[in-house]
């Protein structure tokens, strides 16, 4: 018998790349309007899901929960997870959490972990699509003293033990680590699945729990913008990149080229 | 005046131009400590002398390369205590990232990654939202963590050299750090590093499986070779050559983008370059948009030219 797996996948939601993103208000922080789940974190979704599935699924009592922690649009990185085919939704929310960085936000994402409890995994992006600075998955590890592979491009479990590879520049590793464990994974691990009719009907019938700050016992203080480690004190647009001199092929392209090139001193 | 603390990770025979660059800039703020992991060699002691580094400390184990950075952050944080550092800089690798992830976590200290640039006060400089924004941040903590990348300071040893002391530092025991099990080697391609290079030529799907005319005009360049993710996805040419969002970012002088069709994904790590030019034979293409120097047409018959043309003009 395979061993039944609780594993909780973080979910972000993030402005929408395909739009213009801005920054403004208080803190120089995104504008969520138009708002999706990160790309990113479908991958770490989807392997979790596949983690399930190959140990029986919700049936045999394997768990996915999407956890997302954000304002009340938030919710939608929920919906769509479940939409996937997570068990369950988690929405941490709550006002003071505005602004928190990525050591406050894995503060309280941290506490919720520990909430759930009994948690086999915590599966993330590589990176948040609009943050980017992949910090959160080693400060939650860090935080709740688990060991921690990122950027993994493969993903095993067997025996209470999960073997991953990764991809550096130089060299792959082979790594292994003891469950619970965190695991941010890469863009090169699966091809995420599209929620099909079935899944968004089946999601409607899932529970999505709010969660606030003082139900995971953690103090307002330490998020936030009050409790974060960095602030943005300024933040400019840059000027966009405009179009420069386009020309088409007449057979002497190239030696176009290089003359461009000569005239910029790039060769 | 402020003591700022580098981690250097295997220097190697001798210095990467990145670690260079993460020594001048730590002069500039402050008085500089190195903690190195791994053997140190006479040529790198005499690098860090001319670059002006007070102390240079070693960890108390040899096997920390074996496990994932859990045990790197606890040297560094033991490291940063003994050193009195206010600002420790790693370089911005994945690698350096997270070690500064949990290093922050040990010290209670703010975390700012891809700095371009740091003031004297410590307020770093870095763009956001794929190159869209240039923003400023300053870690409100005691300490700060900041993660440089890589071609953003000119790299230059001190006025006078130092004769840096040499301490241990006790590494803290890890509980159940990812162990690395296996490390396979890949093949170096002798061509510059893609994060660092002065020039990349990146080939896309318009390469139609053959990059032979991208890594041409690159090597007549003395460029880094590029790739968008639906050339690496095809496997014409290895993942760690993906420029973009899930890849590199890269800002070298100059960027050649061939057969490229410029998604938001692919912009995310190369609209940042200094110059960009573009060869597509599609007059659509969103890369046109931000190309300075923009060629409508086939990839087959423009870089093979241009690579003649420079060859016969370098002679
Ligand atoms: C989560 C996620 C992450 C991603 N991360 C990245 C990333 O990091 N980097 C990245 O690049 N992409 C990334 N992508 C993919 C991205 O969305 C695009 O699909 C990809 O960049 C397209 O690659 P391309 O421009 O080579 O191919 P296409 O879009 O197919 O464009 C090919 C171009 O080549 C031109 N062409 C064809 N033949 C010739 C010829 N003979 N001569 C001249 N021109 C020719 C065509 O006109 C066309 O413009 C990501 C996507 C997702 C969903
Ligand atoms: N507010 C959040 N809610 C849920 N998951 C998050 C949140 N922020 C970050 N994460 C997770 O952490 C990963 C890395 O994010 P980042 O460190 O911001 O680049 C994301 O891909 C998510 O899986």
């Amino acid at each position: 018998m395979e061993e039944t797996l609780k594993i909780v996948v973080l979910v972000k939601h993030v402005p929408d790349a395909q739009f213009d993103r801005h920054l403004g208000g208080e803190g120089n922080t995104a504008d969520r309007d138009e708002s999706i789940l990160s790309e990113l974190d479908e991958y770490a979704l989807e392997a979790a899901l596949q983690l399930a599935e190959a140990r029986g699924g919700s049936k045999a009592g394997n768990q996915v929960i999407a956890l997302s922690m954000g304002p009340a649009g938030a919710v939608n990185a929920v919906k769509k997870s479940l939409q996937m085919g997570a068990t369950e939704g988690v929405h941490l929310t709550d006002d003071a959490l505005a602004g928190s960085d990525a050591a406050a936000t894995s503060l309280a994402l941290a506490a919720a972990v520990r909430h759930l409890g009994g948690v086999d995994l915590v599966l993330t992006g590589m990176a948040s699509t609009d943050g980017e600075t992949s910090l959160v998955p080693a400060q939650l590890a860090e935080r709740l003293g688990l060991p921690q592979v990122t950027f993994a491009s493969s993903l095993e479990v067997d025996g209470g033990r999960l073997t991953a590879r990764r991809d550096a520049d130089t060299s792959s590793e082979t790594v292994e680590a003891p469950l619970p464990a965190v695991v941010s994974v890469t863009d090169q691990i699966n091809e995420p699945r599209y929620p099909n009719f079935k899944g968004i009907i089946a999601a409607k019938r899932k529970s999505i729990t709010t969660l606030s700050l003082a139900e995971i016992g953690v103090d307002p203080a330490q998020v936030g913008f009050a409790g974060s480690w960095t602030t943005v004190t300024s933040a400019e647009e840059r000027p966009p990149r405009t179009a420069g001199t386009i020309i088409t092929d007449e057979g002497d392209a190239g030696i176009k080229l290089v003359d461009f090139l000569a005239a910029q001193k790039l060769l | 005046m402020a003591k700022v603390l580098v981690f250097i990770d295997n220097p190697g025979a001798s210095l990467k131009k990145s670690s260079l660059e993460l020594l001048t800039l730590a002069r500039s703020l402050g008085e500089s400590a190195v903690a190195v992991n791994g053997d140190l060699s006479d040529d790198v002691a005499a690098t860090f002398a001319e670059y002006g580094v007070g102390t240079v400390l070693h960890p108390s184990v040899q096997d920390l390369g074996d496990f994932l950075v859990a045990p790197k952050a606890a040297y560094l944080a033991a490291a940063a205590e003994a050193a009195g550092a206010g600002i420790v800089l790693l370089d911005n690798s994945p690698e350096g990232k997270e070690i500064a992830a949990r290093l922050g976590i040990r010290l209670n200290a703010g975390v700012i990654t891809d700095v371009v640039a740091v003031d004297p006060d410590g307020t770093a400089h870095k763009s956001v939202l794929a190159g869209s924004y240039n923003t400023s941040c300053k870690a409100t903590t005691a300490v700060s963590v900041l993660t440089l990348k890589a071609n953003n300071v000119v790299p230059g040893p001190a006025p006078a050299p130092t004769t840096p002391e040499s301490a241990t530092v006790e590494v803290p025991a890890v509980a159940n750090a990812a162990r690395i099990t296996a490390r396979e080697q890949k093949v170096a391609s002798g061509r510059p590093d893609l994060t660092d290079a002065r020039i990349v030529v990146a080939g896309g799907r318009g390469m139609d499986g053959d990059f032979g005319p991208v890594e041409e005009l690159a090597d007549a360049l003395g460029a880094a070779v590029g790739a968008s993710r639906a050339a690496t996805d095809a496997g014409w040419i290895s993942h760690d050559a993906q420029v973009g969002q899930t890849g590199k970012t890269v800002s070298p002088q100059l960027y050649i983008s061939a057969g490229i069709s410029g998604a938001i994904q692919q912009k995310a790590g190369m609209q940042t370059s200094k110059v960009i030019v573009a060869v597509n034979k599609d007059a659509e293409s969103p890369v046109f948009e931000i190309a300075d120097f923009g060629i409508i047409g086939d990839v087959f018959d423009v870089l093979p030219q241009a690579a003649a043309e420079i060859k016969k003009r370098k002679g």
